[in-house]
């Protein structure tokens, strides 16, 4: 932390994304006493997706292993607190929750992570399917019923839950950044190769790190459950839960914390606005931009911003020369 | 019993063809164009449909498959020649070439699907077509899942002949089995790769086609048939045709098994299936190296 501060004094602009993450979140924590209550839901959908973006991103942004099992972790905390929501207080469910995706998630990695990226890409993919479908049946074979109802939370409860879970994933993510286990994930990002060759563990720094970046998924899983009063396995582990997390981190930028966020709050807040009206116009326009921001925006709105920004102030400077 | 064997046979047999084909799309277009294209099944939907339009035109649907061959060739090759030809531009390494194709392939799925929404709605869709039923040894058997038997094995054979035999053909297993190789030879890498995308299109289309004469279709079914197409592809080896052909046909024989016990579990066999090939050999059962 100490370090940190010394960092910031040295070289002021590094302070400028943890000072505006810092002030979002101050404000965001006054927003449900001020405001309407469905501005509340509405922040606390944005928050969970801003929570799985950042999660995708930790592992899959910092290993370049694109992971769409993101469904799978947020379902399994939907069905721990539909299971066992009566049982424990939500802050206890949510840590179960988590616990159960890191356990999902170390048995997809002991099994996929040690071959290339491609092959983890397609398991990841079918482990949401395969959960639903699992469920689903066990569900209709033991309890003769598709879906259950979940012990019902209010939706502030669930707002400042989710909006706690970010704070802790986002220390989380800082401080396992600053950490060797971070430098070990960057140089496997750069290289696999060498980073196994100057003695990295690969496959382990990998499988842990998975571990971890699910648990939140899971967590905020098992907030939203409560939130909504019936699931099933189709709510549970929609696919799109896996897809808009990707979208949002490409279409923000996958450098730094903020491009995951922008992009989460970005399509989050659209979500909001057309999905009930235009559901079809709102997928068909997110393929698009999906594949158009892979094309024409390889660092995201961030980084066209960026580059914007560079340009204005290097014209600035070229007019100055042209003065003196 | 004998019946019950007969059945299982015949069913695995069109089960099999079916996923052949669907697997050796997928897999010649990640084997030559490096593309893992996850919608494959959005392909095989929009071929389901368009046979389904034609029909509802009278023409009959193997004449159908027929027609939208090149519709769906033309729908992969100018795919290719845009979108992912300016992505091999801007992508700096090949591993980054195939990770940000198979996104937009996920990119292209949303699309397709959701065209496709607006186009033919959500509703099942089924027609009816060759429902007699003739006798073969005893047996009873629809003579429409009889054609799509036969179609399917003599469209896997003529595309298995295809590769082996024409000159097209070498080309595509040239730049398969080493890229750089077959540039310096000659061979036009990027004109063939987007061939190949074109053929995988057209696989999935006529997949899509035999799909419509026996079984219900709705819009929506694109992702369960790629999770399968995936999965064969995963069993028979990465990018290896004959590994697509045979893959197909155990997974036909497997899932029509598992469907005599109970239809909802045929996708957890699968998983298994590829949970103990990954832990046992990762390559597949023709393929190279994982």
């Amino acid at each position: 932390m100490k370090n940190l501060l010394n960092e910031f004094r040295a070289n002021p602009k590094k302070a400028v994304v943890p000072a505006v993450v810092a002030a979002a979140l101050i404000l965001l924590a006054f927003l449900p006493g001020m405001t309407k209550p469905y501005t509340t839901i509405m922040l606390g959908s944005v928050i969970m997706y801003v929570i799985l973006s950042l999660g995708w991103n930790m592992f899959s942004g910092a290993t370049g292993y694109i992971s769409l099992a993101t469904a799978a972790f947020f379902g399994l905390g939907v069905y721990t607190s539909a299971i066992l929501g009566d049982y424990m207080p939500l802050p206890l469910l949510m840590a179960v929750g988590g616990i159960a995706a890191s356990v999902l998630a170390i048995l997809i990695g002991v099994i996929t992570l040690r071959l290339r990226g491609v092959y983890f890409t397609i398991f990841t993919l079918g482990v949401v399917k395969l959960l639903e479908v699992l469920i689903l049946y066990l569900e209709i074979h033991l309890n003769g019923t598709r879906g259950r109802f979940v012990v019902s939370y209010s939706f502030t409860d669930v707002f400042y839950a989710l909006y706690i879970l970010l704070i802790v994933q986002l220390i989380a993510i800082v401080v396992i950044r600053r950490s060797r286990f971070g430098k070990a994930l960057t140089c496997i990002a750069e290289g696999e190769d060498a980073a196994q060759h100057i003695g990295i563990n690969s496959t382990r720094v990998k499988i842990l790190c998975f571990a971890i970046s699910s648990f939140a998924m899971g967590a905020a899983g098992a907030a939203m459950a409560t939130r909504w009063s019936y699931i099933d396995p189709g709510i549970a582990f929609n696919a799109n839960y896996s897809f808009l997390p990707v979208l949002m981190v490409i279409f923000g930028g996958a450098q730094s914390l903020l491009g995951p966020i922008t992009g989460a709050a970005v399509f989050a807040y659209l979500q909001e606005l057309l999905t009930t009206e235009f559901p079809y116009i709102y997928m068909l326009a997110m393929g698009i931009i999906m594949i158009l921001a892979i094309l024409f925006m390889p660092r995201g709105i961030l980084g066209v911003v960026h580059d914007l920004v560079a340009r204005a102030r290097k014209r600035k400077e070229a007019g100055r020369d042209a003065h003196t | 019993m004998l019946v019950t064997i007969f059945n299982v046979i015949s069913s695995g047999l069109i089960m099999g063809g079916v996923y052949a084909i669907i697997a050796m799309g997928m897999s010649i277009q990640y084997g030559v164009a490096r593309i893992l294209n996850v919608s494959h099944g959005e392909f095989i939907m929009v071929g389901a449909f368009l046979t389904f339009m034609l029909v509802k035109l009278n023409v009959n649907p193997l004449l159908a498959m027929v027609l939208i061959m090149p519709l769906m060739f033309l729908l992969g090759f100018i795919l290719h020649r845009t979108i992912y030809k300016k992505l091999n531009d801007v992508s700096g390494s090949s591993g980054a070439f195939e990770s940000n194709s198979m996104l937009i392939s996920f990119g292209l799925m949303f699309v397709l699907q959701n065209v496709a929404l607006q186009i033919w709605g959500s509703q099942q869709q089924v027609y009816a077509f060759l429902q007699r039923s003739v006798n073969i040894l005893g047996t009873a058997i629809a003579l429409n899942r009889l054609v799509v038997l036969l179609l399917a094995v003599a469209i896997s054979l003529l595309f298995y002949l295809f590769l082996q035999k024409s000159r097209l053909g070498k080309a595509i297993r040239a730049v398969s089995q080493d890229a750089t190789s077959a540039a310096l030879m000659g061979v036009k890498v990027h004109r063939v790769g987007a061939i190949s995308f074109g053929i995988g299109a057209v696989l999935a289309g006529c997949a899509g086609s035999l799909i419509s004469v026996i079984n219900q279709f709705n819009t929506a079914m694109g992702m369960s048939y790629t999770i399968i197409a995936i999965i064969v592809v995963v069993l028979g080896g990465m990018g290896s045709v004959p590994g697509a052909l045979l893959g197909g046909f155990i997974l036909g024989f497997i899932g029509t098994l598992v469907n005599y016990i109970d239809p909802s579990l045929s996708l957890v066999a699968y998983y298994l299936i590829i949970i103990i090939l990954l832990l046992v050999k990762p390559s597949g059962l023709m393929g190279g190296k994982a």
